[in-house]
């Protein structure tokens, strides 16, 4: 048992030092790349990155939290209405999808489906020798590939996280209005009146957590892939399991800071 | 004349866990010359090109090209000298998500002030070069194993490298097309002064191809000369190796 937990312990370590020295490679082969006063990356790769995690992330963000908020205004509802107190729900619904569920669904989407999809590429270009041709070119290649893929989740996911609150909010405001009684005026008043700035900047700072840590697993996974098609198959799972499980290990970490830091 | 040689391995080791790849192999390459390295299957020969590139560590021993030291290089400057050493893949490596055309403009883009119709327009005289101009537009799925080797040389010559190095150039392909590759080889070194080192199993390819010849058996260079002393060459293994051929050459001349 002991030494199931060692080996455990030293295989988790020896993860996260590899997972330092790949963020701390990459930042080097960008440092080295300004040096020589070039541009780190193509900004052509930069848009097409954002564009497959944002742009087409949205669809599937959009619909999880806007029944996500229904749901939960709903049961919420139901529950408060037997203390007379259904007017809380639009405040609920706001605080908790921006603090909250926002970025917590972005983050497990993005996991899942933009996470998985990194790691399955660049370890399918990792089986196919294409990572050392570059490298053999000279091209760094932690930078040519890490970089426009890590930044377009860093910066998208924020951005997402955004939309999946509004939309939570909104599948919130919709069944309100149409089972709790409480028209969209209302309910969009009691949301403005009691959001406050802190529970947007908490939303927007656990986002760009999730954004960097989601594009860091996801890359790495990938680029340590071994043993081929097989190889990328478990990378792909494990990356999709280590991103999901770290995104809601942060997400509590966060809470307790905030709560206590920020209360 | 300039009797350095281009580029110069001592001593070096590789280890694989317990298993011993290199073991203190020498080798040198004078410029423009031709040098193939043969050996047994799983002898190391793919590997030692790795270690030439630096995209192994050796455990022990040096890589020299044009006086530096590659083994000791730092990154920014590793990367530099690499763009002066091509290597086609045995498996051509082609980024898959890119056209043929993007494959070889990559280097350039990355590497090169060249500007995008400078870039176009040295796309177009390598897949001139390799007679392989409709497949600009093309997936490196879409073409045949030859194709995507020709591809793979292309590439490694957009930045006009002195030394090139060829992994099982000729592997897998029909005559036709080994005997394209061998001739671009040539070329290489005929028209453009390339010199190259060639690791391969295909002797009618080595024997067409080199200028020298070395021998890569557990680990070690156990010959080195020219073509004409490897057929003379009296060890045992390298006998053996050499058997089928010179077989097949006698019959040849018979007929």
């Amino acid at each position: 048992m002991i030494a199931k937990i060692g080996a455990a312990t030293i295989s988790f370590l020896e993860e996260l030092s590899s997972l330092y020295w790949l963020a701390r490679e990459t930042g080097a082969e960008l440092l080295d790349r300004l040096a020589v006063q070039r541009s780190p990356f193509r900004l052509a790769d930069f848009f097409f990155q954002t564009n497959r995690v944002g742009v087409g992330s949205v669809p599937m963000v959009m619909m999880l939290s806007i029944f996500v908020g229904l749901t939960m205004a709903l049961l919420t509802g139901y529950q408060l209405q037997k203390y007379g107190l259904v007017t809380l729900v639009p405040s609920v619904v706001a605080i908790a999808f921006t603090r909250e569920m926002g970025p917590l669904f972005t983050g497990i989407v993005l996991a899942s489906r933009i996470g998985a999809a990194f790691t399955a590429e660049l370890g399918a270009m990792i089986a196919g020798g294409e990572v050392n041709a570059l490298e053999a070119m000279g091209i760094g290649p932690l930078r040519y590939l890490i970089t426009p893929r890590w930044l377009a989740i860093f910066v998208m996911t924020p951005c997402l996280s955004v939309v999946a609150t509004v939309s939570g909010i909104c599948g919130g405001a919709f069944i309100s209005n149409l089972l709790l009684q409480l028209g969209y005026g209302h309910f969009f008043d009691q949301v403005m009146s009691n959001l406050l700035v802190k529970d947007i900047v908490a939303g927007v700072f656990k986002s760009f957590v999730f954004g960097a840590l989601i594009g860091l697993i996801a890359c790495y996974k990938g680029l340590a892939v071994k043993g081929g098609a097989v190889g990328v198959g478990i990378a792909t799972t494990s990356s999709v399991v280590t991103a999901v499980s770290c995104v809601i290990a942060f997400d509590s970490l966060i809470n307790i800071f905030l709560v206590i830091f920020f209360p | 004349m300039n009797d350095k040689p281009l580029l110069e391995m001592r001593g070096i080791k590789l280890k694989f866990g317990d298993k011993t790849v290199l073991d203190g192999v020498d080798l040198s390459v004078q410029a423009k010359e031709v040098l193939v390295i043969m050996g047994l299957s799983g002898g190391g020969k793919s590997t030692l090109l790795g270690v030439l590139l630096r995209l192994l560590e050796p455990s022990a021993g040096k890589v020299i090209f044009k006086e530096k030291e590659l083994t000791k290089l730092p990154r920014r400057e590793l990367n530099k000298t690499r763009t002066h050493i091509g290597m086609v893949f045995q498996n051509a490596a082609l980024v898959s998500s890119m056209t043929v055309g993007d494959n070889l403009a990559l280097p350039l883009r990355e590497l090169s002030d060249k500007k995008p119709d400078e870039i176009d327009k040295a796309v177009d005289e390598k897949l001139d070069m390799i007679e392989l101009k409709d497949a600009r537009k093309k997936l490196p799925d879409e073409l045949s194993g030859g194709m995507k080797k020709r591809v793979g040389l292309a590439r490694a010559l957009m930045l006009e490298p002195e030394l090139v190095l060829f992994d099982e150039p000729s592997a897998g392909l029909d005559p036709i097309a080994t005997e394209h590759i061998d001739d671009l080889i040539l070329e290489l070194k005929e028209k453009h002064g390339v010199t190259s080192i060639v690791v391969t199993h295909e002797m009618e390819s080595a024997f067409a191809v080199a200028t020298r010849m070395a021998f890569l058996d557990k680990g070690k260079i156990i010959f080195e000369g020219t073509p004409d002393e490897f057929k003379k060459c009296d060890q045992e293994v390298i006998k053996k190796f050499l058997a089928p051929y010179l077989a097949h050459e006698k019959t040849e001349k018979k007929t």
